[in-house]
């Protein structure tokens, strides 16, 4: 008897926190992974695909689901670093088959040069150039992540990358460098 | 004891560290403000404050007046700068300004040219009658910007205002060097005091307290004196602890507030003004002279005579080093502002600008430019002086690792880069520029988070547009398919159905029918051949008919072209003339009445054998017209064809009742044709004739 009464009390006992836990797990449904959305938050967002993926969320998304976390060049070895503090995983260098050069830089068109052909717009991932067919295109470089992608399609190669003009506004201090000295 | 009360009584407040640096005011503080003579050049920076710098009004090679205004008040936070002198603008380029990087920035090069001629001005004597938006427009156009170190747009200070309880006025000057304010105070006090007037009545503040270290004697009995009716005005004399002149510690100083972390003075209710900038504020509402030269301390060791001097914007360093006896040693170490928060220039070519307080020359023991920095040794003596009550070492292992969540945390954004805790370390460490080092970085890197930011909406709103144009590139190909799909069927089904194939055979068949049909009726039409080669023949015979009434026309208008001189002069025989035309046509008529009448009997011939010569007739008629027209060119042909008219007319009455009154209809018309035809030719011998004889006449005479 005390046997069948066990049994019956734990069977509701059961029955009632499964219910409780599939209510919950409806109730409170995340959208999406999480994991991926902080590592999304993470990257440079240059959308430049030097990873092998098209854009940083498919990037965030495969490190989430165990691809190498070496593979953004554009953010270097800090965000390899934070991404590393994120998944609880070791510090690995950049991957060898990156430029090693990140710094900073925006597409330029030689704009003499452009033949209005379209290429680099479609190839822009931010919309950052201006442009018609048959007329001359612009980069707009406030929005210009200097993904380089728009370098390879330029049928005329007016396209260049240069580094980021440093005005007051954007320089940084720096101890190391050499000091100034006058020259007369 | 309200605040009011403790500051009349003279009881001020503490606020948290502070240093006791050496005072080297002696240098500058018994000398007069010296006025300088004009340099050979003048570079002004278009950007010399914090914000954007204004469009410019002028290009290279434009003659400027002293105090012209040389760009543009285009934003709110810009500010627009003059011509210090009037001379010429030799070239606007990039050059290297006045600031720790060294950076080159957009500057524009005066060469003076000696007379220095102001523009006109109106000046104000008495600014009450101004409006208070008035006034602070006069101060934005006449560009004055915070002159105490940070260059923020005095406008902009002065135009937010809810209710300000306390106006205060920045004389404390504790940099250990700099006696600019000092000087200004004892030589300039009255205007300074104006400036601080103008002030009270733009924002009506319950108090003024003026904030004076005590190791200025000579300033503080002048400013008391030139006070001394001002009830509202309080001079408040503070012990001397650098950094007093910092906006926050004068602030906790005098009132004992203290502003919060993140939060400017302007929400206690409370603004600070330097008292240079009353100074400049006075001069450009009262005088009408914009900011165009300021007191410059040019102080050092390194200097045979150190002096404040009145420098004008845009003066080179290296200039007013030379008027002051600069020894050059063999590494010039030349910093800009104090020693404590200034810093080295990259060279002795920049000019002076709004922020400029202090040229300082030290020599190698005043100042060493090396680093001896050693390792941290936990002293803590850096928390004790920090004014700002951070924790320097904990700050500099953080900057040093980057570690900037930490950094932010510790309230890196409250250091007021003062450089006390530098200045006490007693391992050399120099914090404040890494501390500066981290701010930079920071700043940085959040401006990268909000262009990252920006380039991820971008690139979503991006895919999506492709997504969308995707599904509608989709959707339209579908619909032209089915559309294609729907034709397609359409033609197979008429093709298909047995019903149509029969019609079809059908079809070809009578078509084949008629075809034989035709073929037969073909064999039947050959009988008629005979007619149809005469109308053929008809054909030609009209052709060439034609061709010779043209040829005879061409000839004809050859003659006249050739004639139509004459025929002018000899206009006025006309009429004589046209009737010895007459005369002469009615001598050719017999002659051509027979011809006419033997072509009429071939035509008549010809007649008999034509079926039909219908389709003739237009063509004849419309060459007959043609040859009208051609004639109709000119009053002779006019004249001519009217009397070939008359004549026709004649003799169709003729013919009619003498030679073909059985003919037939069809006869006749053509007959008239023939005849008409053969007028017109007689019509044009007769004019050849007639010229003929014009022209034998023009011989005569």
């Amino acid at each position: 008897m005390t046997t069948l009464i066990a049994i019956v009390v734990l069977g509701i006992m059961a029955s009632l926190f499964g219910a409780l836990l599939g209510f919950a797990s409806i109730k409170y449904k995340v959208e999406g992974d999480p994991l991926a959305e902080q590592i999304d938050n993470l990257l440079p967002q240059t959308q430049c695909g030097q990873c092998g993926y098209p854009g940083c969320k498919p990037y965030a998304n495969a490190v989430a689901n165990g691809e190498a976390i070496n593979k953004c060049a554009p953010g270097g070895d800090d965000t390899i670093k934070k991404i590393a503090d994120l998944m609880g995983v070791e510090v690995q260098p950049l991957d060898e088959n990156h430029d090693q050069d990140n710094s900073p830089k925006v597409a330029f068109i030689i704009e003499e040069d452009c033949i209005g052909c379209t290429k680099c717009i479609q190839a822009c991932p931010v919309d950052a150039i201006l442009g018609a067919a048959k007329q001359m295109h612009t980069i707009i470089i406030d929005e210009c992540t200097g993904c380089d992608l728009c370098v390879a399609p330029c049928p005329v190669d007016c396209i260049e990358m240069r580094p980021i003009v440093q005005t007051t506004q954007n320089w940084q201090w720096d101890l190391n460098t050499i000091p100034v000295t006058q020259l007369d | 004891m309200s605040i009011i009360e403790r500051i009349k009584k003279g009881h001020f407040w503490k606020f948290h560290g502070g240093i006791h640096p050496p005072e080297q005011k002696f240098l500058t503080n018994d000398k007069p403000i010296r006025t300088l003579d004009l340099p050979d050049e003048l570079i002004l920076p278009l950007q010399q404050h914090i914000g954007q710098r204004g469009e410019l009004l002028v290009k290279e090679g434009d003659k400027v007046l002293k105090g012209q205004q040389l760009t543009l008040l285009s934003s709110p936070m810009s500010v627009p700068i003059h011509a210090p002198t009037s001379g010429i603008i030799k070239a606007i380029k990039s050059s290297t300004i006045a600031h720790p990087s060294g950076l080159s920035d957009l500057c524009l090069f005066i060469t003076p040219d000696n007379v220095d001629k102001w523009q006109e001005r109106q000046s104000c004597e008495d600014f009450y009658q101004k409006s208070p938006q008035e006034i602070i427009n006069k101060i934005a156009n006449a560009g004055i910007a915070g002159m105490g170190g940070a260059g923020f747009p005095t406008h902009i200070k002065i135009s937010s205002k809810p209710s300000i309880n306390y106006l205060i006025i920045n004389a404390a000057e504790c940099e250990p060097y700099i006696t600019a304010d000092d000087l200004l105070i004892r030589e300039q006090s009255t205007t300074a005091i104006d400036g601080i007037k103008i002030l009270d009545y733009v924002l009506q503040p319950e108090h003024i307290l003026i904030g004076i270290e005590d190791n200025k004697p000579d300033a503080i009995k002048a400013l008391k004196k030139a006070t001394k009716d001002i009830k509202k005005i309080t001079v408040c004399v503070l012990p001397t602890k650098y950094p007093t002149g910092g906006e926050k510690q004068l602030i906790t100083a005098l009132t004992g507030l203290e502003v919060p972390s993140g939060q400017l003075p302007i929400n206690l209710g409370i603004i600070m003004q330097n008292i240079a900038t009353c100074f400049a504020i006075a001069d450009a509402v009262i005088n009408d002279t914009p900011l165009i030269r300021r007191v410059v301390t040019v102080t050092g060791q390194a200097l045979a005579k150190p002096q404040n001097v009145w420098a004008l914007l845009g003066t080179p360093v290296n200039y007013l080093l030379e008027q002051c006896g600069y020894q050059a040693t063999k590494d010039k170490n030349l910093i800009m502002g104090g020693p404590m928060m200034g810093f080295n220039l990259a060279n002795d070519q920049v000019p002076i600008i709004k922020t400029t307080n202090c040229i300082l020359a030290p020599s190698k023991q005043e100042v060493s430019s090396e680093n001896n920095e050693v390792d941290c040794i936990r002293c803590g003596q850096c928390a004790d002086v920090c004014p700002s009550q951070l924790l320097p070492q904990e700050l500099q292992w953080s900057a040093k690792a980057k570690d900037h969540v930490q950094l932010q945390k510790l309230n890196l954004f409250d250091c007021i880069d003062c450089g006390a805790c530098a200045y006490v370390c007693p391992s050399q460490i120099p914090l404040v520029q890494y501390y500066r080092i981290a701010k930079a970085e920071i700043r940085q890197q959040q401006m990268l988070d909000v262009q990252a930011e920006k380039a991820k909406i971008r690139f979503e709103a991006r895919k999506k547009r492709l997504e969308q144009e995707k599904i509608a590139r989709e959707a339209k190909h579908k619909k032209a398919a089915e559309a294609r799909k729907a034709s397609m069927n359409k033609k197979n089904e008429g093709g298909s159905s047995a019903t149509s194939a029969v019609a079809a055979a059908l079809a070809r068949v009578k078509a084949k029918k008629a075809s034989a049909q035709a073929a037969k009726n073909n064999e039947n039409s050959i009988t008629e051949q005979p007619t149809q080669d005469i109308d053929t023949k008809s054909k030609v015979a009209g052709a060439i008919s034609r061709a010779k009434a043209k040829k005879m026309a061409l000839n004809k208008e050859a003659k006249e072209n050739n004639t139509v001189v004459e025929a002018k002069v000899v206009n006025t025989a006309k009429s004589n003339k046209t009737d010895k035309d007459k005369d002469k046509d009615n001598d050719n008529d017999n002659d051509k009445k027979a011809r006419i009448a033997a072509a009429v009997a071939k035509a008549k011939q010809k007649s008999a054998q034509r079926a039909s010569s219908i389709e003739q007739k237009p063509e004849i008629q419309s060459v007959v017209e043609e040859n009208t027209s051609s004639r109709d060119e000119n009053k002779k042909a006019k004249i001519s064809a009217a009397v070939a008219k008359a004549k026709e007319k004649a003799k169709a009455k003729k013919l009619a009742t003498a030679e073909i009154k059985d003919s037939q209809t069809s006869a006749d018309s053509e007959i008239n044709r023939q005849e008409k035809k053969k007028i017109a030719i007689a019509k044009a011998i007769a004019k050849a004739k007639a010229k003929a004889k014009k022209q034998q006449k023009e011989e005569t005479k």
